[in-house]
Formats: structure tokens, C-alpha cells, sequence
């Protein structure tokens, strides 16, 4: 589901719950989520993760391939 | 004696050297409860009959040579999401009024059989789901030395009741900094330690990959003895203080310090420059995606606490404060595949805060960004920026309940109105003792820019 459908959906629902109230908070959220799907860090199906193309991309090597935390088991 | 103790250590000694005695140090604690819970509704319940028997107790075992160690006969709060059997655990919502503990949170057990007197249950914002203490179906908690303003939150009550001498400590939660916020805000030290390194069993949740509990007191030294109590007395033993001239600090400058009060920045800058003037070496280290935090934490924190509150929120809505209510129904919008994505972001961030600490003995903030916030105040600006204070208040913090490092907020300073001003320090995953090593050198150097009172704004003080 596209944000755009998502919060066109989330207000419908929340008026006729009858919590309009609740717009601007979903406005504010579906910002926050829009952040969060278009972060480079985000898996693909291809099999790659979203890169950033740029060559010093910040992702470590290790997590852009998809390889468990060695870390903390968390 | 020639003073009253002012730390859970200074007590200890003196209960043990038998210079005063638990009875009458908690009735201190209960006569100032008296005195001023009416201003700063800082306890929900007041556990006065039995707290004077468990002194009693202490004072006759102490005299007897069974000293249990030293929070044996020291008067501590809880923040009412902890279970004390036979008592309601409220979370300071009218969703929990018919709400009786059957038995002690193991946290609360451990603090008992290591002799500590549970003087009471502390205010809150309602299920720890906010930063000021505001919306409690108690009233607001306040600020011990402004009672305008905030005392900080969620753990809000907990820290006022240790900042105004109603008790020398108190145990809280943490899941975006609601320990080290309130514990900023009113120059108190505040641990969370590594997550899942002590039990949230007994507390209420809020969010289950998210939350903390961890000790609210006066010193570092009284967070190392909390903290091996609540282990169960296994800590690792916290040594000797790392060598100011050893230490070595990162300093996330990026993100974390970017939206700072003209005066938290000055009081941080300061505490860096008595830092580096003992010897230590601080320098800037990246958390690349810091700007990330807010929106993984937003989505982790919604969804959890969604689940936990969905069916009091179809059944009685109406029994939540408006704010609360509304903010837990957001999170019933969340997606399954935002969820994830911030799960997958979060571990991110964890390696980036590990690469931030790797060949350093600690990262170096501030706790909190602005210093304590008027009661009823939605929006705050620093400098350019305009923004709900509650995204503000968390904006230091909730990065190391994502990662889930062990952080502490240390008094560091204070505003030109006398309020405190705090920092914090974040150590190795897993390594609580190392961190409150650190925490140990840092503190009296930092501390010479805090206010007089700091930690303590109780009796005998002013500002």
C-alpha cells in the first residue's frame, strides 16, 4: 500500500471512529514512514539492498549484503 | 551527626556505624513527603505504616550485627508500574483502577531482601507514554524547584521524590529515556543499563523490545550499588574509576547536537573542556543514520504499544487521558511491513553505535536538550527550530533504548535560572560496569559546572 493510500485510509477510518483527532497525528506519522521506505538500508527483492549509488554509501558492507549481526544476538 | 547523609552511600555508613537509624530517616522522608507532595504530586501511594516497621526491622537487624549491605535501611521509591503485592499498580491511569499486585516484581523483591524500605509509588505520565509527566489521571507531577514546570518523564514523580528529599532513591523505566530525562532535568544520575540485562517482569509494559528499569538517585556510586542489587548482587565489580587521563570519549556531534538550548550547549561545551583539561581525549564520531532514529523508534514504540493497550482502548476509551488515548489509537495504523523495516533499521543502528565505541571507552552528549519545559507547553523552539517538546525531550535518548547500549545522565550544569542541566554517557553493549567506571571519573569533573544542590533540592536548599 502506497502512503498516499495508506493515509487516505487511516483518516477515513479515524473519522468515522470518530477520532478526528487523530488527522494530524497520521499526517505527522506517514511523514516519519516515508522517511523510514525510502531509507537506503531497506532490503529489496532483487535480492540487493536499496543502495545508495553513491560509492561512499554509509551502509556497512556486511549489512547492504543482507549477513546476520555477529554482534550481540538481540 | 553533623549533616543529614545526602547519598544512599553516606547513609549506609551511618546506619551501619549506628550515627542515626532507619526509623528516624524515614520519618524524615515521610515528613517532607508531607510537607510537599501536596505541590509536587510527585507519590500516587505513600506506604508510611509499613515503611516505619520496615525500619524498625532494619534498625533491630543492623543493631544486631546483620548489616545486609548498603541499601539495607534505605528509604526508595518506585515508579508505580512496578508490582508490590497487595498494592494497585496504577501506571497512573484510570484503566488500572481496579488493579491489585499479587506478588513483588522480581526488581522489587531484590530491592526487599537486600533490606530497602519501599517508602512509596511515584506519579507518572500514564503508562510511561510521554516525556513531561503531564497527562497522569493523578494531575502532573512537578518540577521539585519550579512547580511550573516539568520535573521530566515518564519516571517524572520518581525523580522529583529523589531531587526533593522524599526518599534517596527510586526505580523507573526507560524506553526512550524516561529515566535519564526526569534524572536531567532534575540533577539527578540516571541508569538505564544494556537491554535485557534486568528483568521487566512485574513492570507494566509499554514497549517490550524497547523498555528498561533502572535506578534514579544521587550519585554514580549509588547507581553501581542498585544496579548489583536489582543483577541479583552479580555484577561485575565496578573497580576503580577509569583514569581521567586515560578516558576516551566519542562525541556523536552530528544529529545529537545539532538542536541544543544556547544554554544546555554552553554547559555540555564546558563539561567537554573540564574533560579535556583532566587529560582526557574527546573526538567527534559518526552515527551515520542518527537522523533515522526518530522514525525506527516511533514505529517500534506505536506497534508495541498498540498491541499491549487494543482491547482497553475498544472497551473503555474513555478511562485513557485524551493525549495518551490518542497517541496509543496512531499506533493501531502502523503497518506490518514498517514495523519490519524499522526492525531492520534498528540493527543498523546498533552496529553504527558499536562502530561510534569501538577503541573508545564511551560516548559523550548531552542527556537532554533543553532544560526543564513549562507545564502545559506543546511546542518549543531551539533556535531555528520549532518542534513538540516531546521529540525534543527525546531527541538525546532514544537512540540507546533503539540500540539498546547502556546509557546514564550525569548533572553536568545549569541554566542562569539555577535548573539543572544534564549528560550522558553511553558504554559498550553488555558492559553496565565498564560504563559506570567511566561514569565514576566523569563525574566529579562534569559535576563542578552543576548546580550547588544538584542531586539533592530538598531541605536546606534554595535557589
Amino acid at each position: 500500500m502506497t502512503i498516499k493510500a495508506w493515509l487516505e485510509m487511516a483518516i477515513h477510518d479515524a473519522e468515522r471512529r470518530g477520532l478526528p483527532e487523530l488527522k494530524p497525528l497520521l499526517e505527522a506519522l506517514a511523514k516519519a514512514t516515508s522517511a523510514l521506505r525510502t531509507a537506503e538500508w531497506n532490503a529489496d527483492a532483487t535480492g540487493d539492498a536499496v543502495l545508495n549509488s553513491d560509492p561512499g554509501s554509509r551502509i556497512p558492507p556486511d549489512f547492504a549484503r543482507g549477513k546476520p549481526d555477529p554482534g550481540h544476538g538481540r | 551527626m553533623a549533616a543529614d547523609p545526602h547519598t544512599i552511600a553516606d547513609l549506609s555508613r551511618a546506619l551501619k556505624a549506628r550515627e542515626t537509624t532507619a526509623e528516624a530517616v524515614v520519618e524524615r522522608c515521610l515528613q517532607r513527603i508531607a510537607e510537599r507532595n501536596a505541590t509536587l504530586n510527585a507519590f500516587i501511594a505513600v506506604f508510611g505504616d509499613e515503611a516505619r516497621e520496615q525500619a524498625r526491622e532494619a534498625d533491630r537487624d543492623i543493631a544486631a550485627g546483620r548489616h545486609r549491605g548498603p541499601l539495607h535501611g534505605v528509604p526508595i521509591s518506585l515508579k508505580d508500574l512496578f508490582d508490590v503485592r497487595g498494592a494497585p499498580t496504577t501506571a497512573a491511569s484510570r484503566v488500572r483502577e481496579d488493579h491489585v499486585a499479587d506478588a513483588d516484581a522480581p526488581s522489587v523483591a531484590a530491592l526487599r531482601d537486600a533490606g530497602a524500605i519501599i517508602i512509596g509509588k511515584t506519579n507518572l505520565h500514564e503508562f510511561a507514554f510521554g516525556t513531561t509527566n503531564e497527562d497522569s489521571a493523578f494531575g502532573p507531577a512537578r518540577h521539585p524547584l519550579d512547580p511550573d514546570r516539568s520535573p521530566g518523564g515518564s519516571s517524572g514523580g520518581s525523580a522529583a521524590s529523589v531531587a526533593d528529599g522524599m526518599c534517596f532513591a527510586s526505580l523507573g523505566t526507560d524506553t526512550g529515556g524516561s529515566i535519564r530525562i526526569p534524572s536531567a532535568v532534575c540533577g539527578l544520575v540516571g541508569l538505564k543499563p544494556s537491554f535485557g540485562e534486568l528483568s521487566t517482569d512485574g513492570v507494566v509494559p509499554l514497549s517490550a523490545t524497547l523498555d528498561h528499569i533502572g535506578p534514579i538517585c544521587r550519585s554514580v556510586d549509588d547507581a553501581a550499588m542498585l544496579y548489583d542489587v536489582l543483577l541479583g548482587g552479580g555484577a561485575r565489580p565496578a573497580g576503580k574509576p577509569t583514569d581521567p587521563r586515560a578516558l576516551r570519549l566519542g562525541i556523536p556531534r552530528a544529529y545529537f547536537l545539532s538542536v541544543l538550548d544556547p544554554q544546555v550547549a554552553s554547559a555540555f561545551d564546558s563539561a567537554c573542556e573540564r574533560l579535556r583539561e583532566a587529560g582526557a581525549t574527546l573526538v567527534d564520531v559518526p552515527i551515520p543514520h542518527a537522523g533515522d532514529v526518530a522514525a525506527i523508534y516511533l514505529h517500534i514504540v506505536l506497534t508495541e504499544a498498540a498491541a499491549y493497550h487494543a482491547k482497553t482502548l475498544e472497551r473503555r476509551p474513555e478511562d485513557y487521558t485524551p493525549n495518551v488515548r490518542i497517541r496509543l489509537e496512531m499506533g493501531r495504523y502502523v503497518l506490518g511491513e514498517d514495523y519490519a523495516r524499522a526492525m531492520r533499521g534498528r540493527e543498523l543502528i546498533r552496529r553504527e553505535v558499536d562502530a561510534a565505541l569501538e577503541g573508545r571507552d564511551g560516548l559523550f552528549l548531552p542527556a537532554l536538550a533543553i532544560p526543564a519545559p513549562k507545564l502545559g507547553v506543546a511546542m518549543v523552539r531551539v533556535g531555528a527550530v520549532e518542534e513538540p517538546v516531546r521529540n525534543v525531550m527525546l531527541r538525546c535518548t532514544q537512540a540507546f533504548n533503539v540500540s539498546g547500549h547502556p546509557a546514564m545522565s550525569i548533572p553536568c550544569g545549569a541554566t542562569t535560572d539555577g535548573l539543572p542541566i544534564g549528560a550522558q554517557l553511553v558504554g559498550g553493549y553488555g558492559d553496565t560496569p565498564g560504563l559506570l567506571r567511566v561514569a565514576r571519573a566523569v563525574e566529579p569533573i562534569v559535576a563542578a559546572g552543576a548546580t550547588a544542590h544538584a542531586g539533592y533540592l530538598g531541605p536546606g536548599t534554595s535557589r
